[in-house]
C-alpha cells in the first residue's frame, strides 16, 4: 500500500479501562484505503472493546470514555454517538443481528433512510408523511447486493431466512450507505456455512477494490490469510503483532495470540502427572447435549479422574459453559453422567447436590449469589437446604430452627481465610466488589464440602489480585481436601496454571484432552479446529 | 443535592423512608388535634387499637408472597371468601358462642387450602405477572361468590332474606355468635379507654408463628426464592413448591383475617365487601416500610397501626373541624398513594 498517502484511519495510543481494570494499552493502528486488514485474539483480549471506541458506541462513553486519538483522513474525530460514527463513513455488524423479522430483505437495508416521495398530505403537514418509493428502495437494495456478488432474494421475510442471508443482509445494509469508508465486520464468518463464507470473503475482496476499508475480526484464521493485506493480532488488551498476511502463517498467528513468552512463572503446575497417574476415574461423562443458549454443547465424551484439576477451555459460544450447567440441571440436557459408579440424573439440580455435587456458576449476580442479602445467607444457604447444617433442630425434627451462631461461625472463618473484604459477616453480597463476590461464590462451594467441584469462569471480571487468590484457593482446596474439581475457563493462560488436564471444547464437542504442560500452541489449534 | 455527606437528618429519612415519615407526623399532628377540635383522646386512641387488631392479620398474610417473590397479594379476596365460607357454615351449621369462631376456622381452613393450592398453581404460570393476575384473581372470585352466596342451599333464618326464605344478605349480625369473642378476652378498660387483649395476643400468636417460620429451614429457602430463585434452584431449592406454599399460607393468613375483623366489627359482611380489602392491606403493609419483595413483622405492625390510625382519626378531626366529611377521600388517596409509590421503586424495605 502507497505509505506516503494520509492513512483513512489512525488510531493512537488507545486505552480504555473499566473501572481500573485496564482491558487496552496503548493500541496504534493504520488503516488505508482498499486495504483490508484481519483482528485476531482470543475473548477478552480487547478486539470487541476497541472496535466499540471506533463505532462511538455509548457503553464506552458511560463508562468513562478512552484516552488517545482517532483520526479519520487525518482529521481528529471525536465520535459522541454511533451515529456521529456513521456519519463519518464508518460501519458495523454486529455478531448478534439487528434486523427486523418482519421485513423484506429491502426494507431491511434500507431502513429509515428509504427514499421517499413527497404528497399532498406530507406537504401540508410534515416530511415523515411521505410515502416510500418502492421502486427507487428495490434499485438501491439491489445495488448493494450487488457490491457483495451474492444472490438474495429482495422480497424474502428476514425471518423466513437462512442465517446466512442474514449476515449477508446486514452486510448489505452497511454498503447500502452512500459514505461507507469503513466497514468493521465482527466474526460474519461465525454463522456461515463454508460456501457462504467463500461468497462473503469473495464480497470483501470486491468492497477493498472499490476502495472501502474492511476490519475483518474472525476466529478462523485461515479466512484471514485469504482476505486480508495485514493481520493484527491483539492480546490481553495490547496490539502485538502487526504483520502483512504474505509474511505469516496460521501456526505463528496461533502462537501470538495465546502463547504469551513460556516464561518461567506460567509453567503449569509441577508435579502434577505423578500425583494423578493412578488416579481412579471419579467421574464419566457420555454424550452429553445440553441446550444452553449461546452455549451448546453437542456430544462430550469426558472423564474426570478423581482428585485431579480438569481444565476446559475453549473458545466462546463453543459449548464449554454449557458442559457445568448442563450436568447440574440448570438447563436441558441429555446424555449419561456417572459419578463413581452410579448414574447421576440430569434436568434434576437436588441430583447433583446430593451427589455431593457444588457448582460455582459463572454467572455471578444471576446465579451466584443472593445480592440483597448477608453474606452468612449467602455462603450457608446451599449448605443449610440440601445437607441440613447450620440448623438445630427441635420437636423431634418437625422444626429446623436457623442457628445463627454458627451461619456466622462458618461465615467468619471463609471471611478470614480467603480474604474477603467486608465490614463484617452482615454486609450485603451485593455491597462487594466483584473479585469478593467472587470469593463468597466460592465459599458457599466449599462449605458444601464437596467431592466434586464445578468452577465456571471463576476469573472473570476480577483483577489480578483477586484472581491469583482465587486460583490459590481453589488449587489449596484440591489440595488439603482431596476434592476433585472441574475448572472451566476462557483463559487457557490460567488453566495451564492451575489444572493437572485441559481439555478443549470447540463447535461444542471435546477437540483433545492434553496434559496442562502440552505447548499452548497445540491448545490454541485445539480451540480453532471445529469452530462453527 | 451532595450525596456524598448527607446529614444526619438526610440519613434518617433515606432510612425510615419519606413517606412514612409524612405518614407518622401527620398521624400525630391528628392526635395533638383531637383536644383542640372536641374529640375525647382515649376514645380515639383505643379506636386506633381495636381497628389495628382487626385488621393486623390481614396485613400479616402479605408477609410469605412478599417473601416468597409473588409480590404483594393483590388476591387477598380470595382468602377472604375461604373465611366468610367458614363463618356462614359455622353459623348455618347451628354454632354458637366462642364456639362458631372456633368452627368457622376450622371449616374455613381447608377452602383456604384448596383455592390457595389453585391460586398458587395459577401463580407459578404467570411468574412476573404475579401481581396483575392476583388482583384479577380476587376481584373475578368475589363475582363469583357474589351469585353463589344467593344460590347456595342456606337455610339459618340469622342469614337468609326474611321474605324470601332463602340467598344470603347483605350483612350477618354475629350477635350470638362470635360478636367480640376475643376482644372481650381479658379485655382492660379504663374510663374510654379499652384494650382488646385477646384480639392483640390472637395476632401477636399468629405474627410470631410467621417471625418462627421464617427463622426455619423452609422459611429461609422461602426468603432465598424471593430474593433470586435462580439462585435457590441451583441450590436444589423446589421453587414452584415454596412459592406454592407461601400462597397457601397467605390465603389461609386472609381467611382467618377477615374473621377476626368480623369479631371486631360484629357483621359478616358478604357480596361486594371483600372486593376492596386487599387495597388497604397492602398499602398498610407498604406504609409499614415493606417493599414488594421485602416485608418484616416490624413493618406489618408500624403499618397496621399508621394507616388505620389514619383511617379512624381523619374522621373524627375532620369532621369537627371542617364539618365536612373527608376520610373517605384521605383513605382512598393514602392508599392508593402509597401502593403507587411503592410499586414504582422495586428497593430493599426499610427495617
Amino acid at each position: 500500500m502507497n505509505e506516503e498517502k494520509t492513512p483513512l484511519l489512525k488510531m493512537q495510543g488507545i486505552k480504555k479501562d473499566f473501572f481500573g481494570n485496564q482491558v487496552l494499552t496503548d493500541i496504534n493502528l493504520t488503516l488505508h484505503e482498499g486495504e483490508v486488514i484481519g483482528l485476531v485474539g482470543e475473548n477478552g483480549a480487547g478486539k470487541s472493546t476497541l472496535m466499540r471506541i471506533l463505532f462511538g458506541a455509548n457503553m464506552i462513553r458511560e463508562t468513562g470514555g478512552y484516552e488517545g486519538e482517532i483520526m479519520i483522513n487525518g482529521e481528529k474525530v471525536q465520535f459522541h454517538s454511533p451515529f456521529d460514527a456513521i456519519a463519518a463513513g464508518i460501519g458495523m455488524v454486529h455478531q448478534e443481528f439487528s434486523l427486523i423479522p418482519g421485513f423484506t430483505t429491502t426494507e431491511n437495508i434500507l431502513l429509515n433512510r428509504e427514499p421517499t416521495r413527497k404528497s399532498l398530505v406530507s406537504d401540508i403537514f410534515s416530511e415523515r408523511l411521505n410515502t416510500l418509493n418502492r421502486k427507487e428502495m428495490e434499485d438501491r437494495a439491489a445495488a448493494a447486493i450487488e457490491l457483495m456478488g451474492v444472490n438474495l432474494d429482495q422480497k424474502m421475510l428476514i425471518s423466513d431466512m437462512p442465517v446466512g442471508h442474514k449476515q449477508f443482509t446486514e452486510i448489505a445494509r452497511e454498503l447500502s450507505k452512500k459514505h461507507l469508508k469503513i466497514l468493521i465486520l465482527d466474526e460474519p464468518t461465525a454463522v456461515l456455512t463454508e460456501k457462504e463464507a467463500d461468497a462473503l470473503l469473495s464480497a470483501i475482496r470486491g468492497m477493498a477494490q472499490r476502495g472501502i476499508a474492511v476490519i475483518f475480526i474472525t476466529h478462523r484464521l485461515h479466512e484471514i490469510l485469504s482476505v486480508c493485506d495485514r493481520v493484527c493480532v491483539m492480546r490481553d488488551g495490547k496490539l502485538v503483532t502487526d504483520v502483512a498476511a504474505k509474511d505469516t502463517d496460521v501456526p505463528q498467528i496461533t502462537k501470538w495470540m495465546v502463547g504469551r513468552e513460556v516464561s518461567e512463572n506460567s509453567k503449569p503446575q509441577a508435579g502434577g502427572e505423578e500425583r494423578h497417574a493412578s488416579a481412579k476415574t471419579i467421574l464419566s461423562v457420555s454424550h452429553l447435549w445440553v441446550d444452553m443458549p449461546g452455549e451448546t454443547v453437542r456430544d462430550v465424551t469426558l472423564e474426570v479422574k478423581e482428585g485431579e484439576i480438569l481444565g476446559i477451555g475453549g473458545l466462546a459460544g463453543q459449548g464449554k459453559l454449557g458442559i457445568p450447567n448442563g450436568i447440574m440441571g440448570l438447563y436441558q440436557a441429555g446424555g449419561k453422567v456417572m459419578f463413581k459408579g452410579e448414574e447421576i440424573p440430569l434436568n434434576a439440580p437436588r441430583k447433583c447436590l446430593d451427589a455431593s455435587f457444588a457448582f460455582v456458576s459463572e454467572d455471578r449476580r444471576g446465579v451466584g449469589l443472593l445480592l440483597d442479602e448477608s453474606l452468612e445467607w449467602n455462603i450457608a444457604f446451599p449448605a443449610m437446604q440440601i445437607q441440613n447444617k447450620f440448623l438445630k433442630s427441635y420437636l423431634g425434627g418437625l422444626v429446623k430452627w436457623r442457628d445463627e451462631a454458627a451461619i456466622k461461625e462458618i461465615t467468619q472463618k471463609y471471611i478470614d481465610e480467603l480474604a474477603i473484604k467486608c465490614t463484617d459477616s452482615r454486609q450485603k453480597a451485593r455491597e462487594l466488589s466483584g473479585g469478593n463476590q467472587q470469593k463468597v461464590c466460592l465459599a458457599k462451594a466449599f462449605a458444601l464440602n464437596p467431592s466434586l467441584l464445578f468452577v465456571s469462569e471463576p476469573t472473570r471480571g476480577i483483577d489480578v489480585v483477586a484472581k491469583v487468590l482465587v486460583l490459590d484457593a481453589l488449587k489449596k482446596f484440591n489440595r488439603e481436601n482431596h476434592v476433585t474439581i472441574v475448572m472451566v475457563s476462557s483463559e487457557l493462560e490460567e488453566l495451564r496454571q492451575t489444572c493437572d488436564r485441559i481439555a478443549i471444547v470447540s463447535g461444542g464437542r471435546i477437540t483433545g484432552i492434553f496434559s496442562a504442560s502440552e505447548s499452548a500452541e497445540t491448545f490454541g489449534a485445539l480451540m480453532l479446529s471445529n469452530v462453527i | 443535592m451532595n450525596t456524598n455527606e448527607k446529614s444526619g437528618f438526610a440519613k434518617f429519612i433515606d432510612s425510615f423512608g419519606l413517606p412514612r415519615l409524612i405518614i407518622t407526623a401527620f398521624l400525630l399532628l391528628l392526635l395533638v388535634a383531637c383536644p383542640f377540635v372536641g374529640a375525647d383522646l382515649p376514645t380515639q386512641i383505643s379506636n386506633i387499637i381495636s381497628r389495628f387488631s382487626w385488621n393486623g392479620v390481614l396485613v400479616l398474610a402479605m408477609v410469605p408472597m412478599v417473601h416468597s417473590g409473588c409480590g404483594l397479594n393483590f388476591g387477598l379476596p380470595l382468602g377472604i371468601i375461604s373465611g366468610l365460607l367458614g363463618a356462614t357454615l359455622s353459623i348455618e351449621f347451628g354454632f354458637t358462642g366462642p364456639i362458631s369462631f372456633v368452627m368457622a376456622i376450622l371449616i374455613s381452613t381447608p377452602f383456604a387450602l384448596v383455592l390457595g393450592s389453585g391460586y398458587g398453581w395459577l401463580l407459578n404460570r404467570i411468574k412476573g405477572g404475579e401481581m396483575m393476575i392476583a388482583t384479577y384473581v380476587g376481584f373475578s372470585s368475589v363475582s363469583l361468590m357474589c351469585m353463589m352466596w344467593l344460590v347456595l342451599p342456606y337455610k339459618s333464618p340469622n342469614m337468609v332474606w326474611g321474605l324470601a326464605g332463602k340467598g344470603l344478605r347483605t350483612t350477618i349480625s354475629l350477635e350470638g355468635y362470635y360478636n367480640q369473642v376475643l376482644a372481650k378476652f381479658l379485655a382492660i378498660k379504663i374510663g374510654n379507654f379499652t384494650f382488646p387483649t385477646g384480639t392483640i395476643l390472637f395476632f401477636a400468636a399468629l405474627a410470631l408463628a410467621m417471625w418462627a417460620f421464617l427463622h426455619t429451614k423452609t422459611g429461609t429457602a422461602m426468603t432465598a426464592v424471593g430474593s433470586n430463585p435462580v439462585f435457590a434452584r441451583a441450590a436444589g431449592i423446589n421453587v414452584n413448591r415454596i412459592r406454592l406454599l407461601s400462597v397457601i399460607m397467605s390465603t389461609w393468613l386472609a381467611a382467618i383475617g377477615i374473621l377476626v375483623y368480623q369479631q371486631g366489627f360484629g357483621f359478616v359482611q358478604l357480596y361486594m365487601a371483600p372486593f376492596y380489602m386487599a387495597l388497604p392491606a397492602v398499602s398498610a403493609i407498604l406504609i409499614g416500610g415493606a417493599s414488594v419483595n421485602k416485608a418484616t413483622i416490624t413493618n406489618v405492625i408500624i403499618g397496621t397501626i399508621l394507616f388505620q390510625g389514619i383511617v379512624t382519626m381523619t374522621p373524627t378531626v375532620m369532621n369537627n373541624m371542617i364539618h365536612m366529611d373527608m376520610s373517605e377521600v384521605i383513605r382512598i388517596i393514602v392508599s392508593n398513594g402509597m401502593i403507587l409509590y411503592a410499586l414504582t421503586r422495586k428497593t430493599e424495605a426499610a427495617t
